[in-house]
């Protein structure tokens, strides 16, 4: 990294923009782990190795695995959220390495939305 | 006013915007106008939809079409075929999957539906240790408008105008607050952001913090733009590790892209971040203890004039704001004041981050517009009463605000309204409260933190609160007299007139409110030595109804001091001698047969 200009932010949003908008990149799905201190301490952290664990079982390549703070909603953590191509996120939450599994086979490789852990489709209202 | 036959309610939330929805707005209104339109169908900007993978979104009324992915090459063909001849475009329209999900949207959800987020615009949705991240997000360019399209003056008129206050708890105009320092004399100034989040219940600032540190560190440097300070400080507790190391990492990346430091991009703005780690001390709310603790000494609060913005970090003219203030910041220079001013209430504008916990089912973090009820945000956003037990009150402001009653829970929530009931705003603290819950209880134990935290300064503070503390122990214990209610009430009025810091001039808070509103339940500890909701050991006794005991031995077995004797498929009974009135036995029992009077 070296020091930017002004005009280079809209260069860096451009290069992330397959990365944050699945649009645009060549990634056909992405998970996100929130991993606030809430997150965590509901156990987060064992979510995230299960999710590696099963990305790499699959050499599944064109996924991205990243973490975020706090979704909100503590008191229903672990959270997750599953994004894929073309389609609103869904959230999912109260997980535990077994419904991670079950999310990851049957939603993030087969496109269909796990409805017993799911809690809600689409992002929140920003602005 | 002109009449339009139809609205294209174009989303302008932070996604569908990184994504060019101010570029098809340019587009949309050259082609209405090429087909002479512009008179019939209006384009308007609204906030976030929630569906920001598909975005930029439209929505057109009144016929409620939805729109997505629209691109600037879509829009000739859709403005021709929609608008000019009526026949929407099918291959732009969202189609929602087949077989119809059960699972609701988030903005159906109300935990969700009622939130929304400025200072929170990124919660769990970026990762805070990626820089790029937050820039993909709209990151960083209200910093660059700052520095190459106004003046710092401009960018003081405009945080006056959009009408934030500090959202650490009192309230104060912050645009004033930068003109003070801006106008201070003196070379060298500095920033402080208070992540000192004292109160028992909150966690705001750490959230903000962890899920989005650049969002502070570019409110800092607008601030240094606009009043000409040198360096900041954040000032965190060393309770909060994981924001900590993320502010680490997010001020090392910041000066990396030379964000920090001199020169910044290349504009000649010199500007630098440091953290200082405190131990978590109550009193460093307040601003006077925090500098005294930034310089290395004891944390106690000093008489205000001077205040910090003449003299304050190493006597230079220092302003000190809270941290989900600077994060509201970049969003106001963003969108201007007038966006910012047009949600909340008349002296209370923007929003308010909470943290809801206590006695409510869905607990957590939640953003909402100054104004907002307490009642939605117990039941709409709580989910309500967990266990749908019925609500006795809610605690804002931490342990030195007040108890609201379940009598008010239609008031509107800003800084004045919660004045006028007696309690404070803080820095956002929500602390429910069911009918299983001993307000005179309560206060003691508020009293017992802030007896514990003041920093022994002012006698009225030190001295005040621990003789108010030892009232409420004695009423707790079945020891109270019939004048403690008035003593208390006295005491509460001398502490606060007669303490330099808000410490002290809150924390009679939690007592005289819970007197005002709940004096009956004072009054049963006094006169009937009776604790109504079964809290307080010293009043109370468990029995064991003999009519509805099975003999289980369920109590007995989980009895710490084996003070439940009785056969099996007797009725059995609880020795009082040894009972400890833990009130497991009244947990355990499945057939309600143990009760507390």
């Amino acid at each position: 990294m070296s020091k930017i200009k002004p005009e280079d932010l809209g260069k860096i949003r451009e290069r992330m923009a397959g990365t944050v908008s699945l649009r645009d990149g060549d990634a056909r799905a992405k998970i996100t782990v929130h991993m606030g201190t809430c997150g965590i301490a509901a156990g987060a952290r064992k979510i995230m190795s299960a999710v590696l664990g099963l990305v790499s079982e699959k050499d599944a390549k064109d996924i991205i695995v990243t973490t975020s703070g706090c979704a909100g909603l503590c008191s229903r953590e672990p959270m997750m959220t599953v994004e894929l191509k073309g389609e609103a996120p869904v959230k999912y939450v109260d997980l535990d390495e077994e419904k991670t599994g079950k999310i990851f086979s049957e939603h993030v490789l087969s496109g269909k939305v796990v409805e017993e852990y799911a809690l809600a489709i689409g992002s929140e209202r920003v602005g | 006013m002109t009449s339009y036959r139809t609205h294209i309610m174009l989303c302008a939330g932070t996604g569908c915007v990184s994504n060019g929805s101010f570029q098809i707005k340019d587009t949309l209104e050259r082609e209405l106008k090429k087909h002479n339109l512009q008179d019939e169908v209006a384009v308007v900007m609204t906030g976030c939809n929630g569906f920001c993978a598909q975005g930029p979104v439209a929505v057109v009324k009144p016929d409620e079409i939805f729109y997505q992915l629209l691109a600037e090459d879509d829009i000739a063909h859709l403005v021709e075929e929609h608008f000019l001849k009526g026949r929407p475009v099918k291959k732009l329209m969202y189609t929602p999957p087949a077989e119809k999900t059960p699972v609701p949207k988030m903005g159906d959800i109300g935990f969700f539906g009622k939130q929304r987020l400025i200072a929170l615009r990124n919660r769990g949705m970026i990762d805070p240790e990626q820089i790029d991240e937050y820039i993909a997000r709209g990151g960083y360019t209200a910093l660059v408008k700052a520095l190459t399209k106004m003046k710092p003056a401009q960018i003081i008129e405009q945080i006056k105008k959009s009408g934030l206050r500090g959202r650490g708890g009192a309230g104060f105009p912050t645009g004033k607050k930068w003109e003070l320092v801006a106008k201070a004399k003196g070379t060298t100034k500095y920033l402080v952001c208070n992540a000192d989040e004292g109160d028992p219940g909150a966690f705001m600032d750490r959230s903000i913090i962890e899920s989005d540190p650049h969002s502070v560190l570019e409110g800092m440097i607008i601030g240094a733009r606009a009043t000409g300070a040198s360096h900041g400080y954040v000032y965190i507790r060393h309770e909060y590790p994981l924001a900590h190391e993320r502010l680490i990492k997010a001020i090392a990346q910041a000066r990396e892209y030379g964000l920090l430091g001199e020169g910044i991009l290349g504009e000649g703005l010199d500007f630098d971040i440091s953290i200082q780690q405190g131990a978590g001390a109550f009193v460093c709310g307040e601003e006077t203890s925090l500098i005294a603790s930034l310089e290395g000494r004891a944390p106690e609060p000093r008489i205000r004039p001077p205040f910090p913005a003449e003299s304050g970090v190493w006597d230079a003219p220092t302003n000190i704001n809270n941290v989900e203030t600077w994060a509201n910041v970049p969003e106001i220079i963003n969108k201007g004041a007038e966006w910012f001013s047009s949600i909340g209430t008349e002296t209370s504008k923007g929003t308010k981050v909470f943290s809801v916990v206590g006695k409510v089912k869905n607990t957590g973090l939640v953003e909402v517009p100054m104004g907002i009820t307490l009642r939605e945000i117990v039941y709409d956003i709580g989910g309500g009463i967990t266990g749908d037990k019925e609500f006795k009150a809610v605690q804002t402001g931490g342990p030195s605000g007040g108890c609201i009653p379940a009598s008010l829970l239609d008031l509107p929530i800003d800084y004045e309204k919660l004045a006028e009931v007696g309690s404070i705003m803080g820095s956002g603290g929500l602390i429910v409260m069911d009918e299983d819950t001993c307000m005179v209880d309560v206060a003691r134990y508020f009293l017992e933190f802030l007896k514990d935290e003041s920093c022994g300064k002012c006698t009225a503070c030190r001295e005040g609160i621990d003789v108010m503390h030892g009232i409420l122990v004695r009423i707790c214990e079945g020891n109270g007299r019939e004048e403690d209610i008035e003593l208390l009430e006295e005491l509460g009025e001398a502490v606060k007139d007669a303490s330099l810091c808000a410490l002290g001039g809150t924390a009679p808070n939690p007592v005289i409110s819970t007197i005002r509103y709940f004096r009956d339940e004072y009054e049963s500890h006094i006169k009937d030595k009776r604790c109504p909701a079964g809290v307080c050991k010293a009043l109370i006794t468990f029995n064991i109804d003999e009519e509805k005991c099975t003999g289980c031995h369920l109590c007995s077995k989980n009895c710490p001091q084996e003070a439940i004797i009785g056969e099996a498929k007797q009725v059995h009974k609880i020795d009082q001698a040894k009972c400890i009135k833990c009130g497991v036995c009244f947990d355990v029992c499945k057939f309600e047969a143990v009760s507390v009077t």
